[in-house]
């Protein structure tokens, strides 16, 4: 019985996430307990604030949640990835600004209201995930490649749509996206997160598009022949991740409430087709676990934060999560698992054989 | 005997693919150079290229410049810097000028020969790395092409340039250390936020402050990180200090962007900064928009580090073109560092760039 | 040389999550003798060719080979070095490498590969067994027929002491079955064991000596040909006594008078981009009938064309006397026609998805993309047609790739019938199944016909189109080229109309 009950959390797709977690989470608390300790304090506008790590962990992995739930829906139904999420945001960040501040980039007061400005990041974001999704549904192009496009092309875009220029949004309002609200002492960045996780599972449940999507991912051929249109089906999936990077990209905007375009969001692609991986979602499409990547991003965010914290020089970060990127390999490859089994169940033979012995 | 034909043919292909891949990386570089730049197009260069080398027997009224430069989009400072040189280069001064631009270095090599081949009568340079350019710049001083460095040095033999106008980026930073020092603190516990590492300004910028922190006994650096100029970064780095509960009174970063990231995650934790506040922060660059935090008395130092470049080089290809070489090899621009406490208003508008 | 033992498989014992596949299962191969191993899907026939072949490996039991007591097969090479050969069902060569490449590939022991020999004599090998492809033709360009040909081909001339043949024959059409056949004999005169795996019984008593029959895990028995007959066979198959082929023979008349005047569907000079002739066809309710002709003769491909499946470029069709425009399969589905597909891996199911989800895609379609069924719903989908259809799943959440084949195939059908189309088009439902499964479903088309369901049934064993078809439509050349009802349903009727000899 504890044999099967131990098989079926080890097969459970959470399993390996959920392992890294803990396993986290243990290091941290044996080195420093203090890294779990939340203050309420006030910021300098005067409201009431919480900080700590673990604040840290969720208000910084916000970016990359969304656009974990974005990449996964990419991944399961193309079978590959986007890899100019980073480029687009800079790109609608970037007509964001341009709403916002107008030609001027000093100005006084917003040129458009920031509602306004949001919606044309989503439609540019839309835009450009539709124009990933034609090459990759229409144009049949392996999804890598055909983001290369924007990947190479999107910074210089974002930067021209500015003509150059870094504006600087004026009003403080704008901040409170990527900060706190007054009053509020928990980052606004998590209630975002949690509207987007909370819209995804209903248009997951009021939908088929999880049911579509895993389909043409598994099989596409089949899917046609049930009177599914594959291609409309990709194509929805890299829109939903255009509209997911429009949201990100307001946080990145507001956080400092200006970008930088050429570093902007800089591999953070990398970072959330890890985070899908991490959930323990096949790269190469199908089944897909929504919510396994978006905790994927925030054991991605936990593990940045931990790395600062022991002063890892921030650009060896790469090189500890490639390490992960191999253990996760490692571990989820078959013959692992098996062999993996199999040293549980000659363990398991062996207490049993001492048991009758005695 | 026909396998070994058979390698030999396999090699031959892959040589010629490795050919072909080179041409394409050509090509590649141009069209980043146009797409970065919309306003100089690699056509246009041919083109004048072109132009030039018709004109030359007839006419050749202007000094033809071929200028390799950093990603104008790079920082405000690429851009001011980039924005110079386009005004001062121009029909109406006498020059001819054609611009490529790349971060990397190997593009730049490559735009670098065909310049020589479109046989420009200076090549000013603003190198991506110190290293990898002697074989060029022979090529280029065999072909008669005069080499001006802007902006940043390399690792070659001075002879092959004509003149070298840079940063002293280790002044940038001894003065901004000693303005610091002059500050009078009882304890200076500092965050370094570092640039790209290895990057010339962040080794300047940094050079200066790690030999204060080691001669003082009451200099501390709490942190030392790179952010590697990215303002997202270095706000994390920042609240990683604060969430450690580290005490410290001053932000010490190599750029303004990182400065400003730093400001983001002290403004998130309540902790007062600018002049008479309980942190002091300092940046490099002057961009104008930090210049006008310093005048708010938000920060309160800011090094400069001098974009306008074209003007020294002008005067020096005005001398070369009279036969007068110039009197130092290398010439150090004059840099400025800014205090919040007594800059104006007329300073923002004549140093802040961008 | 007869009769000496070549291969022993003793007390073999194999488990996977959930299933006991092997259960103390005794085999054993003599030289020189064709030996059919037997079963219905989900029998262990396969599980323990794996074993065997070192794709798996076995939790207990010893395997002996040609006097060598215990060998250890722990991969596919091990199997290979021992002599023992696999040609499987699916195609397991490369389509982008030339056949000479595919016959030589992995077996080279010397780092370098002399090209001009390795051509040569593939082609020697390749004429002597009289496979129509040439050395350095591309895999891929060749029909599956000859592509797996050309397996049996590399396999053969591996000078393997064990061949096995996983139902190889089940993409050949029946020239290229005797070929094989000859194939076989020649092999067996020279001393090899073969292990044969088939769902054709024609076949297994054409040319096998002995068979050893394997159900649910567990050994039946092993038997010479000549002692046990077809009837016997079948029932030590299924476990029981059943005499359900002659059920359907009576079963037939009951719909054959049922004529209504108006077709349920109807097609003027339909064709697509898949190559076939503009063809007319119709069906009336309650009919069942099917398209016939060898491989490659077009018959998929029409039913293809009706569904909507391949690219319609013209024609008119009819639902009830009113025109309408099917463009595609969800066209097809709206006007309440349902087409199983031939290959069920590649076209049919969704392989990690669920039983559930893949009973109820269909229907879920037709719904409509903002309408999912709710969980419940779904489940009582699901539930009633596992037990209606008798699928053998461990629960509807099971993933569809873990079931057996002819249980895959029963998860397909339940998703079309779920749908209750007015028109049904089974394309080879049979196929690659066990002859219990072959029945049902034969039965279940009768069934549903009695309750006024269209159905196109096509298979590619003819007596099964005899006993429940009651008009075919004959191809030859991708063209319709007869047409064959009441008296002229015979098995020499078809021959001569697929011939075309007047």
């Amino acid at each position: 019985m504890n044999k099967s009950l131990l098989k079926k959390i080890t097969s459970n797709q959470l399993f390996i996430p959920l392992l890294a977690l803990f396993l986290l989470a243990i290091i941290n608390l044996i080195v420093d307990p203090s890294f779990f300790k939340v203050t309420l304090g006030t910021n300098n506008e005067g409201n009431p604030v919480l900080s700590g790590y673990l604040i840290t962990i969720l208000d910084y992995g916000s970016e990359l949640a969304i656009l974990a739930i974005g990449m996964t829906l990419v991944t399961s139904a193309s079978g590959g990835q986007d890899i100019s999420v980073g480029a687009t945001i800079a790109i609608t960040g970037s007509a964001m600004l341009r709403v916002l501040c107008g030609s001027n980039t000093r100005p006084e007061q917003l040129a458009a209201p920031i509602i306004v400005a949001f919606l044309v990041a989503c439609i540019v974001g839309m835009l450009c995930g539709a124009f990933n999704g034609a090459l990759v549904s229409i144009f049949k192009i392996q999804p890598m490649i055909a983001t290369l496009i924007l990947f190479t092309a999107g910074r210089s875009i974002a930067a021209w749509i500015n003509n150059n220029e870094l504006p600087i949004v004026p009003d403080p309002k704008f901040k409170y996206f990527g900060g706190f609200i007054p009053g509020i002492p928990i980052p606004t960045t998590v209630f975002i997160v949690i509207i987007c996780v909370i819209v995804t599972a209903l248009i997951l449940k009021f939908t088929n598009l999880g049911l579509y999507t895993q389909s043409v991912g598994i099989n596409e051929k089949s899917s046609r022949l049930n009177g599914i249109n594959p291609t409309m089906i990709k194509m929805l999936a890299f829109i939903f991740l255009g509209l997911c990077v429009a949201v990100a990209s307001l946080i990145k905007v507001s956080r400092l409430a200006t970008i930088n375009y050429s570093v902007i969001a800089k591999d953070i692609e990398m970072d959330a087709i890890l985070a899908v991986a991490l959930g323990g979602n096949s790269l190469s499409g199908g089944k897909f676990n929504i919510w396994a990547s978006v905790l994927g991003a925030y054991i991605i965010q936990f593990l940045t934060t931990t790395l600062y914290k022991f002063n890892v020089q921030s650009d060896a970060l790469a090189a500890y999560k490639a390490v992960v990127v191999i253990l996760l390999v490692v571990f989820s490859a078959p013959k692992v698992r098996e062999s993996l089994s199999r040293l549980k169940t000659k363990k398991a033979l062996k207490a049993v054989n001492k048991g009758e012995t005695k | 005997m026909k396998k070994a034909i058979a390698l030999t043919m396999a090699s031959v292909v892959a040589l010629s693919l490795a050919g072909c891949s080179s041409k394409e990386t050509t090509k590649a570089t141009t069209a980043a150079a146009t797409t970065a730049a919309p306003t100089t197009t690699q056509a246009e260069t041919t083109e004048a290229s072109k132009e030039t080398e018709a004109t030359k027997t007839e006419s050749s009224g202007l000094i033809k410049v071929g200028i390799i430069n950093n990603d104008p989009n790079e920082s405000g400072y690429r851009t001011a810097n980039d924005a110079d040189l386009k005004a001062m280069f121009t029909k109406e001064n006498g020059y001819d000028a054609s611009f490529a631009y790349s971060l990397k270095n190997d593009e730049q090599i490559q735009a670098a020969q065909t310049f020589i081949q479109n046989e420009v009568d200076y090549l000013l340079l603003s190198a991506a790395d110190t290293a990898g350019w002697d074989t060029v710049l022979q090529d280029a001083q065999a072909a008669g092409v005069k080499v001006i460095l802007f902006d940043r040095t390399i690792d070659a033999d001075p002879s092959l340039y004509e003149a070298s106008i840079v940063s002293d980026m280790k002044k940038e930073g001894q003065t901004a250390v000693d303005w610091l020092a002059s500050q009078n603190l009882t304890e200076y516990n500092v965050i370094h936020i570092q640039g790209v590492m290895g990057s010339a300004a962040q080794q300047g910028r940094s050079g200066a402050l790690d030999t204060k922190a080691n001669a003082e006994s009451n200099w501390t650096i709490v942190k030392q990180q790179t952010a590697e100029w990215n303002a997202e970064k270095a706000q994390q780095i920042v609240q990683s200090v604060i969430d450690s509960g580290a005490s410290f009174n001053v932000i010490y970063a190599e750029n303004d962007d990182m400065a400003k990231g730093a400001v983001a995650a002290l403004d998130a934790a309540g902790i007062s900064h600018g002049v008479g506040k309980d942190v002091i922060v300092m940046g490099f660059d002057c961009n104008k928009w930090a210049l006008e935090e310093l005048l708010a008395k938000n920060w309160n130092y800011d090094g400069q580090c001098n974009p306008f470049q074209a003007s020294y080089i002008d005067s020096i290809i005005k001398d070369l073109e009279a036969g007068k070489a110039p009197a130092e090899k290398t010439i150090i621009m004059e840099e400025k560092g800014f205090d919040a406490s007594t800059i104006t208003q007329d300073d923002v508008n004549k140093y802040g760039i961008g | 040389m007869e009769n000496t033992t070549l291969l022993e498989m003793r007390s073999i014992d194999k488990s996977f999550p959930g299933v006991h596949a092997l259960q103390n299962v005794d085999f054993t191969l003599r030289s020189g003798e064709i030996h059919a191993l037997m079963g219905e899907n989900g029998a262990g026939k396969s599980t323990l060719i794996k074993v065997l072949t070192g794709v798996y490996s076995k939790d207990q039991g010893v395997i002996n080979l040609d006097g060598r007591f215990d060998v250890k097969i722990h991969s596919p090479q091990d199997a290979q070095n021992l002599g023992i050969s696999t040609v499987y069902q699916e195609i397991t060569l490369c389509p982008n490498l030339t056949v000479a490449e595919n016959m030589y590939i992995g077996r080279g022991k010397k780092p370098i590969t002399n090209w001009r020999k390795m051509n040569s004599d593939a082609d020697k090998i390749l004429r002597k067994l009289d496979i129509p492809a040439r050395a350095t033709q591309q895999l891929g360009t060749c029909s599956i027929a000859v592509q797996q040909m050309v397996a049996i081909a590399r396999a053969v001339d591996m000078d393997c002491k064990v061949l096995i043949l996983d139902e190889p024959t089940s993409s050949l059409d029946e020239q290229e079955v005797e070929k094989l056949f000859g194939l076989m004999r020649d092999l067996k005169a020279t001393g090899v064991g073969i292990i044969f795996v088939t769902h054709f019984l024609d076949q297994v008593y054409e040319v096998c000596d002995r068979i050893t029959v394997l159900r649910d895990g567990q050994l039946v028995g092993e038997y010479e040909i000549k002692d046990l007959p077809r009837v016997q066979l079948v029932s030590k198959m299924l476990g029981k006594e059943m005499d359900d082929l002659s059920d359907i023979k009576s079963d037939q008349d009951a719909y054959l008078g049922e004529d209504a005047d108006e077709p349920v569907y109807e097609a003027t000079q339909l064709w697509s981009d898949a190559g076939i002739k503009p063809f007319d066809f119709h069906i009336r309710k309650g009919e069942v009938n099917g398209f016939t002709g060898l491989l490659g003769s077009g018959r998929s491909e029409s039913v293809r064309a009706i569904f909507g499946a391949d690219r319609v470029l013209g024609g008119i069709v009819r639902m009830h006397g009113r025109q309408v425009h099917i463009r595609g399969p969800k066209d097809a589905m709206k006007n309440g026609i349902a087409y199983l597909p031939e290959d069920r891996k590649i076209d049919g199911i969704i392989g990690d998805l669920s039983v559930r989800e893949n009973i109820i895609l269909a229907l879920q379609v037709m719904k409509g993309f903002f309408k999912p069924f709710t969980k419940a719903q779904a489940y009582a989908f699901a539930d009633e047609y596992i037990k209606k259809l008798n699928i053998k799943t461990a629960s509807a959440d099971t993933p569809v790739k873990s079931l057996s084949g002819g249980n895959q195939q029963k998860v397909i059908l339940a998703r079309w019938l779920l749908m209750h189309p007015e028109y049904l088009i089974l394309d080879e439902p049979t196929r690659g199944i066990d002859v219990g499964t072959k029945i049902d479903i034969q039965k279940l088309v009768l069934e549903l016909a009695k309750d006024g369901m269209s159905i196109t049934f096509i298979s590619s064993e003819t007596d099964e189109m005899l006993r429940t078809c009651s008009r075919l439509i004959v191809m030859r050349d991708r063209k319709v080229v007869g047409e064959l009802s009441g008296e002229d349903l015979t098995q020499s009727m078809i021959m001569s109309t697929i011939a075309g000899g007047e």
